[in-house]
């Protein structure tokens, strides 16, 4: 098994779910009902566990413990897609990026159950189940606001047209893409990157809104090698202020 | 957490004027042999009308509350506290929805609940009204106003309307864990580097005067609410609630090696109670009524939310939604 590309991939996924997570804790006290404060602090608790996760798997294959990697890397040492840093704008944009991010994230971990990486394939396991809720949670508000009023339906719709070249992101190719195949840990950004598409057509063609086709779309890619928005580092230099007023102190 | 010391108006002597006599005395009757009152019962319109303000102040108490905190959500010191405070938050305003369920059985709206807060006609916990410089601030009010909040609410829990009750039975139980966390937290800031140490004694300095506003203004000057502790809707004194917190707490408070910033401060050996500076009462009213540090900046980001959210809830009101049920 090839450690690197595991690692990799490890640290992509953990990347993404930390800044997912971040993004949807902010909006704590900010929903647009008490019941979707509620819902989206609990998928923030989820996406941090998850990434809790992933960083615990990285430290056993010899990488630095998770605080020190969530807490204290810069922007370009970050491997997330560029849409889970981009700020959380208005609840539109934060309900199509959550349900375009989730239903990816879903299909993912669906066929990381498979991983022929043992430890990665049980942790998938109980992921998925997890995000059974979070897709859940995607599908009824994207149903119920994509076909209510006029306002509601383009809002969307505009949240849509700006967020999918970012969300093709999420499939930019890792180098060691063909090593992860051959060693059956995942089934690769290809596969899955079908699959979302597909799943994304059904669901949007149940609302009234419109999906552009896939080829007039250019995918913002650069993330997963540390390119990122200039939205990232004042994410990260919030996150780590604490932290970092000694870096040695337990809190 | 919840705002203590609630604000009760003065009961005018002609309050219980239009009442059923014997309706009432029937109500009494009840409270006294320690049954509750559920929605469906009949009760005085003093009852009803003082329920109602009293829950509906502790819910907004806990949207309100909700924001000092969850500033903190983002900056939170590692996994551990990141998504313990990220819990902690979600439970408070969990409690916010349950509690405007419980004032909902008598009458009020939850929208014009939050139409009253935004527009400054029903109040908050006045603790909330100060703000949070640093992480040891928000430690502060995880341990030390969640327990004075516990103080309130245990005794709440035993008053006499049903609906209320069982929404702070299953508060309670969530607040103790969050007591639990926040003593976590304050520990290790006490058992860590002098900066750390600094860094929460700064904090009880800053948040010992509207913690001892927090229960509420003393017995002296407070207004007569005899009729509410009669119906257990005020269940204790304010003074008496200030004088349990300050019993629990402040020895846990010295053990940590912190001093408490009123030179005044000691129990009374004789009397049992504690003796300690009068607080500054006009303070606590000019705060209450909108003047302290923080009141236009949190019915501000109250008011925003509520603005930027209102096309959600009226999409969800729009005739042609139609409820999807979540496939499973």
């Amino acid at each position: 098994m090839d450690q690197q590309a595991l690692k990799e991939l490890l640290y992509k996924m953990a990347d993404d779910q930390l800044i997912m997570g971040h993004r949807n804790s902010e909006w704590t006290g900010f929903g647009p009902l008490l019941e979707e404060d509620i819902a989206f602090s609990s998928m923030a608790q989820d996406k941090i566990g998850h990434s809790l996760a992933m960083y615990n798997m990285l430290q056993e294959l010899g990488e630095q413990d998770p605080d020190t990697v969530a807490f204290t890397r810069n922007a370009n040492q970050f491997h997330n897609c560029q849409l889970t840093e981009l700020p959380n704008g208005e609840y539109d944009f934060s309900l199509i990026r959550h349900f375009l991010f989730d239903t990816a994230e879903a299909i993912r971990f669906e066929m990381l159950t498979q991983s022929s990486y043992e430890p990665l394939a049980q942790v998938a396991a109980k992921i998925r189940g997890e995000l059974r809720y979070h897709t859940m949670h995607a599908q009824t508000w994207i149903k119920q606001l994509g076909s209510a009023t006029e306002e509601s339906i383009s809002r969307l719709q505009k949240s849509l047209e700006y967020a999918l070249p970012f969300s093709l992101g999420i499939f930019e190719r890792s180098p060691f893409e063909d090593k992860l195949i051959a060693d059956r840990i995942f089934e690769g950004e290809a596969a899955l990157e079908k699959k979302w598409k597909a799943k994304v057509e059904e669901l949007i063609g149940q609302t009234q809104l419109r999906l552009p086709s896939w080829e007039s779309l250019t995918p913002v890619v650069g993330g997963r090698e540390g390119k990122h928005t200039e939205h990232l580092q004042p994410l990260l230099d919030e996150m780590s202020e604490v932290f970092k007023i000694d870096p040695t102190a337990e809190w | 957490m919840y705002g203590g010391g609630n604000t009760f108006e003065g009961i005018k002597p002609d309050a219980l004027a239009g009442e059923d006599p014997i309706k009432l005395a029937e109500f009494e009757a009840k409270i006294d042999r320690g049954e509750k009152i559920e929605p469906t019962d009949w009760m005085p319109q003093l009852y009803r009308k003082q329920l109602i303000r009293m829950i509906e102040q502790h819910g907004h108490s806990e949207i309100i509350g909700a924001l000092p905190e969850g500033t903190w959500i983002t900056r939170a010191p590692g996994f551990k506290r990141k998504m313990s405070l990220m819990a902690k938050v979600q439970d408070e305003v969990g409690h916010a929805q349950l509690l405007y369920s419980a004032a909902e059985t008598l009458g009020k709206s939850r929208e014009q609940m939050i139409d009253d807060l935004i527009n400054g006609k029903s109040k908050y916990s006045n603790i909330f009204n100060y703000p949070t410089f640093t992480w040891a601030d928000c430690c502060f009010i995880s341990w030390l106003v969640d327990a004075g909040a516990i103080v309130n609410q245990l005794a709440n829990a035993k008053g006499s309307y049903g609906p209320y009750c069982r929404a702070l039975d299953r508060i309670c139980a969530e607040e103790s864990f969050h007591l639990k966390y926040g003593h976590h937290c304050v520990i290790y800031l006490a058992a860590g580097t002098l900066k750390q140490r600094q860094m929460f004694q700064e904090a009880l300095n800053r948040w010992w005067p509207p913690m001892m506003h927090f229960f509420g203004p003393s017995d002296k000057i407070s207004v007569h609410t005899e009729v509410l502790m009669k119906w257990k809707v005020k269940m204790g004194s304010n003074d008496d609630m200030r004088n349990q917190f300050l019993d629990m707490y402040v020895p846990k408070i010295k053990e940590l090696g912190f001093t408490i910033p009123d030179p005044k401060l000691k129990k009374n050996t004789d009397t049992g109670r504690w003796e300690y500076t009068e607080p500054d009462w006009e303070e606590f009213k000019r705060v209450i009524n909108g003047d302290g540090p923080c009141n236009k900046e949190r019915l501000e980001v109250r008011r925003i939310a509520e603005e930027r959210g209102k096309w959600v809830r009226e999409a969800l009101r729009a005739p042609k939604a139609q409820y999807v049920t979540p496939l499973a």
